[in-house]
């Protein structure tokens, strides 16, 4: 199924950790146009080491990844923030700047790195904050936001320049079950119109079900991905007591129905 | 594994007493070592960091228009004229401790007028960028540590890298910036109120004539003496500025982190004021005797 869709990140062997510690080893994947790739698993199981390997802040020990083609790994810093200006990063607390209001957050990209006329920016900046249901915003203080609100903002500012990935770091914690069925419906939409491929870290079942095509499970114990496909499928008919223990919550779902 | 081995509940007990309460008494071959290898990483990280800001440096002189203009007012408006107040309040009041001081033996031997020579010196020369330099440390140098720290912790500084941004041009060159042009203005205002203290004691104390005070202090106080606290205060600006924004990037990502950061950019901050000044007082005090 892989040879038709074209592969926009790929992943080889790459082996990860700090200092002496290893988290990751000999992890391979491949993530394709216009997808929702969601990475999973339980606390502690690396994601979160591995998105900082995609997104170029933290160096693997070992192996690449390429996005677009060029590597993110072994480039230059230079050729590395050029790379960079390719895809967003909405992290898990938004991490607007808080000394900027929402409007000079969001334009912050865009005025250091495109040409456009301050008109343009504003108008640009407006587009950015009505897609994310933030319109009307634009004069406030981070701080002066709810976490859901931030993380939508921290979205609109990692979509400025209009980029073609998007990476989202445990984008549903810390919010409320209808906030985040929201932000789940947002990204779906955005998909949608956009065609962006979307790579997400987190452990919410919901989000695994709602929104994804395709999941990978890590595992703490085998350093790596314990399995991978459509989420559904993976419940259904998977034989991993690992992986059926985490998208069952040990059992206790069943229960509570 | 139903059976319970009595060595093994032994280590794991040990190992729980060692989390509840880590052992305090190391060998001292081991702080020693542990204090070395410390050492040297934080001279290896400070050697990459001046290099870093040396690079963004010499890119905001050459391109002046990608400087972040706005901020660096704002840090100018912070560190500068917010600090004035205490900066006048601090001097004024070392130039009468050193009139007092100085009024009390030079009554002595008759020599009253000199006491413009010792105050007017003393200031300019030495604690009038000295004074600034601490009052610096404490408020600008600290500030700029939690900043950075928090934006550490917050995710902010790698969403700044991801976003394509080069940290350093857009969180250190303005506050660096911004104290290379206040301190110098600070200690001119320092070293004037400092040698009115002195005048103040002057003619209450010693019954000195304001005029004369005045002249005896213009006699004394040569343009290169001025020039030599000017340039002191420059280099600790740089020092000060710099020390803050590396420790607040080198603290860890958890809450005292901040504080930790924070507290040792200020200990920092003084120790290097403190090295620096003797390391240029010794070549100036020879230069102009």
């Amino acid at each position: 199924m892989g040879d038709s869709k074209k592969v926009i990140i790929d992943v080889k062997n790459l082996s990860s950790g700090y200092g002496d510690l290893s988290v990751l080893e000999n992890v391979s994947f491949e993530v394709y146009e216009s997808e929702i790739f969601l990475i999973a698993g339980p606390s502690g199981c690396g994601k979160t080491t591995l998105l900082k390997n995609m997104i170029g802040l933290l160096p693997p020990f070992k192996g690449d990844i390429f996005i677009h083609g060029k590597s993110i790994v072994t480039s230059d810093w230079d050729e590395k923030r050029k790379l960079m200006r390719n895809f967003g990063v909405l992290y898990q607390t938004g991490a607007l700047f808080g000394s900027l209001s929402l409007m000079e957050n969001v334009a912050l990209p865009i005025e250091e790195f495109t040409d456009y006329s301050p008109k343009e920016i504003i108008e640009i900046v407006n587009n950015k904050l009505k897609l994310v249901n933030l319109d009307g915003f634009q004069n406030f203080l981070p701080s002066e936001l709810s976490g859901g609100m931030r993380k939508r903002a921290g979205l609109a500012r990692a979509m400025a320049l209009d980029p073609k990935i998007l990476f989202f770091d445990e984008p549903s914690s810390g919010l409320d079950p209808i906030t985040a069925a929201n932000l789940d419906t947002l990204i779906l939409d955005i998909r949608k119109n956009l065609g962006t491929t979307m790579v997400i870290v987190s452990h919410e079942l919901d989000s695994i079900f709602n929104i994804s095509d395709r999941v990978i499970i890590l595992d703490h114990e085998a350093k790596g991905i314990i399995s991978e496909g459509k989420p559904y499928d993976l419940r259904e008919h998977n034989r991993d007591p690992r992986v059926a223990e985490f998208l069952d919550r040990k059992g206790m779902s069943r229960k509570l129905k | 594994m139903s059976e319970k081995d009595p060595k093994l509940e032994k280590n794991a007990l040990r190992e729980a007493l060692k989390v509840l309460h880590p052992p305090e008494i190391r060998s001292g071959v081991v702080h020693i070592g542990e204090f070395t290898a410390k050492f040297c990483h934080d001279f290896v990280s400070l050697l990459a960091f001046i290099g870093e800001v040396a690079s963004a440096l010499w890119f905001a002189i050459r391109h002046p228009s990608k400087i972040r203009w706005k901020e660096t007012v704002y840090f100018m408006d912070v560190c500068g004229s917010d600090a004035v107040p205490i900066v006048l309040l601090i001097c004024f009041l070392m130039g009468l401790i050193l009139g007092f001081q100085g009024a009390v033996q030079m009554h002595k031997f008759g020599t009253d007028i000199f006491v413009a020579d010792l105050v007017g010196l003393s200031i300019v020369k030495e604690l009038g960028p000295l004074m600034v330099a601490m009052i610096c440390t404490g408020r600008a140098g600290s500030s700029f540590a939690a900043e950075l720290a928090t934006m550490k912790v917050s995710e902010e500084i790698d969403a700044m890298v991801t976003m394509g941004f080069v940290p350093s041009r857009f969180l250190i060159v303005p506050k660096i910036i911004a104290l290379f042009a206040v301190m110098p203005v600070l200690t001119i205002y320092g070293d004037i109120v400092g040698i009115l203290g002195g005048m103040f004691v002057g003619k209450v104390q010693l019954d000195i004539p304001v005029i004369a005070y005045y002249n005896r202090s213009m006699i004394a106080i040569l343009p290169q003496y001025f020039m030599e606290g000017i340039l002191k205060s420059l280099v600790f600006a740089i020092l000060i500025a710099g020390i803050g924004c590396f420790r607040g990037l080198q603290a860890s990502n958890d809450t005292q982190g901040v504080g930790r950061a924070t507290t040792s950019a200020v200990v920092s901050g003084i120790f290097l004021v403190a090295l620096f000044d003797t390391m240029l007082t010794v070549p100036f005090s020879h230069l102009w005797r």
